[in-house]
This record gives structure tokens, C-alpha cells and sequence, in this order.
């Protein structure tokens, strides 16, 4: 015990791995042994056959195999349909469908949340708590991602200074024509979808996806140099985060109010105009911005390592 | 209207299948990509123009290009005869 403690405490203090000369030591151990026991295992391995050995003598393992698939098959589809045969009947009078809880999401959403769009309504207010983990699902699997991916700009990378597409140099004359016209557009249609999120049908995500797509299709045709102008590593950092903080700050005065029937009021605005759904619309903000990082993000991690 | 979206289904029915019997894996990618359209198509004859959008950018635009970045990586772009001429 008291040797464990002290080489934990040599491993934090000197940075070396205190078990390394150990194992090295049992590697070197286990190597000499299976010099010796070489020619005794390969004997026994020589006699033990595998199951698929075994079958492929017997002229079985074809059959074998139809009929094990076969049987899986059959499992599955019982399954599911045992599953199927659970559900409530069509047109059954007290299935979850037809209680009041849709009911009242379609007569009272405007009133509540002041949205027209009732879907946003219900995925950013009734039901904030699963967008707010959603968001959070994204931006922790682009930390993985980049825990994973991201390679440091050192000697050893020279690749990450330049473009990976070193067999084609010049610009694609197609793309980027295309996109001079195209990335505009599509940016206004990202910007359009998030912020008219609460009026008509779209919102945080899809909207963020578009632009997402968009910076995308930007990296292709002009490549990473004209790209980190406006967008690098840095922006994505404070971006996506500055964005979760606040996001998440706002839900969280949400639950906190609402739970404590706290009256807060928010002005929910006129119906049908931009600003209006109370937090709605910052939280299609912040949302978008999230999603469209996450989007971007992703892609240019696994195309180079880095932005 | 009710004979396009019998189109479509039968399409993304159709494009389902191919993926995973087609051997290239490019063409497999773009199937996908076509199926995932048409498949955005009918979130909007269905009245969901939101999932609409979304699954057009996301189903065939942004995880698309992620299996292209992917299959870059594992020098797969090519036809695997051709590569394995060479």
C-alpha cells in the first residue's frame, strides 16, 4: 500500500510512468516463456480445432450458417412484431394521443409562449429540458471529436500549414463561381429560418444546420486560408460556448421561476412578429449558433485535424 | 399529390436496399445522399417543412460530406478495382 502511494506520488511529481519498468520487466518475463512454450502450443492448437473448422469437414458450415441466420431473422421479426401487436389500436378513444395534453398544446401554445409556430413553442418552453440536453449532447461530442482528432500545430504536422488537396492547387472554377452566388443565399436562408423560428415553421437547429452546411461549402470552394479570416478555432471556441452559457443561464431562469411560480413578466410581443415569444428568439439564437459551430466544426476535424 | 409520395417511398424503399447491397463504397454514400432527399420530400408532403429542412441539410448535405471526408481518409474514393490494380 505504502509503496503504491509512493510511486503515485513519484508519477505526479516527475511525470513518469511508474509502472513502465514493471511491466517492461513482466513483458520481457512472458516473452522468454513463450519462446519455450512455442512449440508446445502451436502442437496443441494443431489439434484443437475451431467449431468453424470443425463444420467446414462436416460439409455443414453452409447450411449452418443459412439456418442460423435464418433463425435470427425470425427472432427479430417476432419481435417486432410482438412489439407492434402492443400498440393501442387505431382510433382507440384513450390512447396518449388523444388525451388532453395535445389538446392543450394547440389551444393554449400562443397563449402560454406566445408563438405562432407551435412546434418551437413546445421544444423550447414545455419541453426546454430536452432541447437544453440536446445542445449539450452536440457540444460534448465535438469535444470528444476533437479530443480525438484534433492534431497540435507542431514540426510534426507540417501537412496542418498547408491545404490537404495538394493535387489540386487552383480553386475549382465551378465551386467557386457556384458559391460566390450560393453562400450568400444560403446564409440568408439559415439567418431567415432561425430568427422567423417562433413565426413559421424551422427554428435553432435546422436553421443552424443550413448555415453549418453553408460554411461547409465555403471551405470547399475557396479552401482554409480565406475561411480564417472570420472563422478559426478561436471563434468557434468562444462562439459555441459564449452561446451554451447563455443558453443555458436563460433556460435555467426559466426553470427557476417557473417552478417557484415566480411571475417574471416577459413581454410576449404581438403574435406573428419577429420579436415575439418572450425568450423565444434568443433562444433560437443561441441554438443556431451552436448547431452551426458543431456542424462546421465536425466536418473540418475530420477532413484535416484542425481548423 | 398521393401518387407522388407513393413514388418517393417506393424510391427511398428502393435506395434502402441498394445501399447496402452496392459494394463501392462512394456510390453507397450517394444513394444515401439521394434517399435522404427524397426522404426530406416527403417531411414536407407530410406537412413538416421543418424536419424538411432539416433532414436536407443534415441527412444529405452534412453527414454525407462527413462519410466523403471518411472515405478520403481510408483512400476509398476511387473504385476499389482500379485501386487495387495499382
Amino acid at each position: 500500500m505504502k509503496k503504491s502511494s509512493e510511486a503515485f506520488k513519484n508519477w505526479l511529481l516527475s511525470g513518469s510512468d511508474p509502472l513502465e519498468e514493471e511491466m517492461i520487466e513482466t513483458l520481457s518475463d512472458e516473452e522468454s516463456e513463450k519462446h519455450e512454450q512455442t512449440d508446445e502450443s502451436s502442437r496443441i492448437r494443431k489439434e484443437r480445432k475451431s467449431l468453424k473448422e470443425y463444420l467446414y469437414e462436416k460439409g455443414m458450415y453452409r447450411p449452418a450458417r443459412i439456418v442460423c441466420s435464418i433463425g435470427l431473422c425470425l427472432m427479430l421479426i417476432v419481435m417486432l412484431m410482438g412489439t407492434v401487436m402492443d400498440m393501442p389500436y387505431f382510433g382507440q378513444a384513450d390512447t396518449l394521443v388523444n388525451s388532453e395534453l395535445s389538446e392543450f398544446y394547440v389551444e393554449k401554445t400562443l397563449e402560454h409562449t406566445g408563438a405562432t409556430n407551435i412546434i418551437t413553442g413546445i421544444i423550447l418552453n414545455f419541453r426546454g429540458f430536452d432541447t437544453l440536453g440536446e445542445s449539450h449532447v452536440l457540444f460534448i461530442a465535438v469535444c470528444s471529436v476533437i479530443i480525438l482528432l484534433k492534431m497540435s500545430p507542431s514540426e510534426e504536422n507540417p501537412r496542418l500549414y498547408t491545404s490537404d488537396r495538394e493535387d489540386q492547387k487552383d480553386e475549382d472554377l465551378v465551386l467557386s463561381s457556384l458559391t460566390r452566388f450560393l453562400f450568400p443565399l444560403i446564409c440568408m436562408f439559415g439567418v431567415y429560418i432561425i430568427l422567423n423560428g417562433n413565426i413559421s415553421p424551422g427554428g435553432g437547429f435546422s436553421g443552424g444546420a443550413v448555415i453549418g452546411a453553408g460554411l461547409i461549402l465555403y471551405l470547399s470552394a475557396y479552401g482554409y486560408k480565406r475561411i480564417r479570416r472570420f472563422f478559426t478555432f478561436k471563434t468557434f471556441k468562444v462562439v459555441s460556448c459564449l452561446a451554451l452559457i447563455s443558453y443555458t443561464s436563460s433556460k435555467t431562469f426559466h426553470f427557476i421561476t417557473g417552478a417557484n411560480e415566480i411571475h417574471v413578466p416577459i413581454p410576449l410581443g404581438t403574435p406573428g412578429t419577429i420579436f415575439s415569444g418572450g425568450l423565444l428568439l434568443p433562444l433560437n439564437i443561441f441554438v443556431g449558433l451552436v448547431v452551426a459551430c458543431t456542424m462546421y466544426a465536425l466536418y473540418t476535424l475530420f477532413r484535416k485535424g484542425d481548423f | 399529390m398521393e401518387e407522388l409520395n407513393v413514388l418517393l417511398l417506393i424510391f427511398i424503399l428502393v435506395c434502402a436496399v441498394s445501399v447496402s447491397l452496392t459494394k463501392n463504397l462512394l456510390s453507397a454514400v450517394i444513394i444515401f445522399m439521394a434517399q435522404s432527399l427524397a426522404m426530406s420530400v416527403v417531411w414536407i408532403l407530410l406537412e413538416s417543412p421543418d424536419l424538411g429542412v432539416t433532414e436536407a441539410a443534415v441527412g444529405a448535405g452534412v453527414t454525407s460530406l462527413l462519410m466523403f471526408a471518411a472515405l478520403k481518409k481510408i483512400h476509398r474514393m476511387r473504385d476499389e478495382k482500379h485501386e487495387k490494380k495499382q
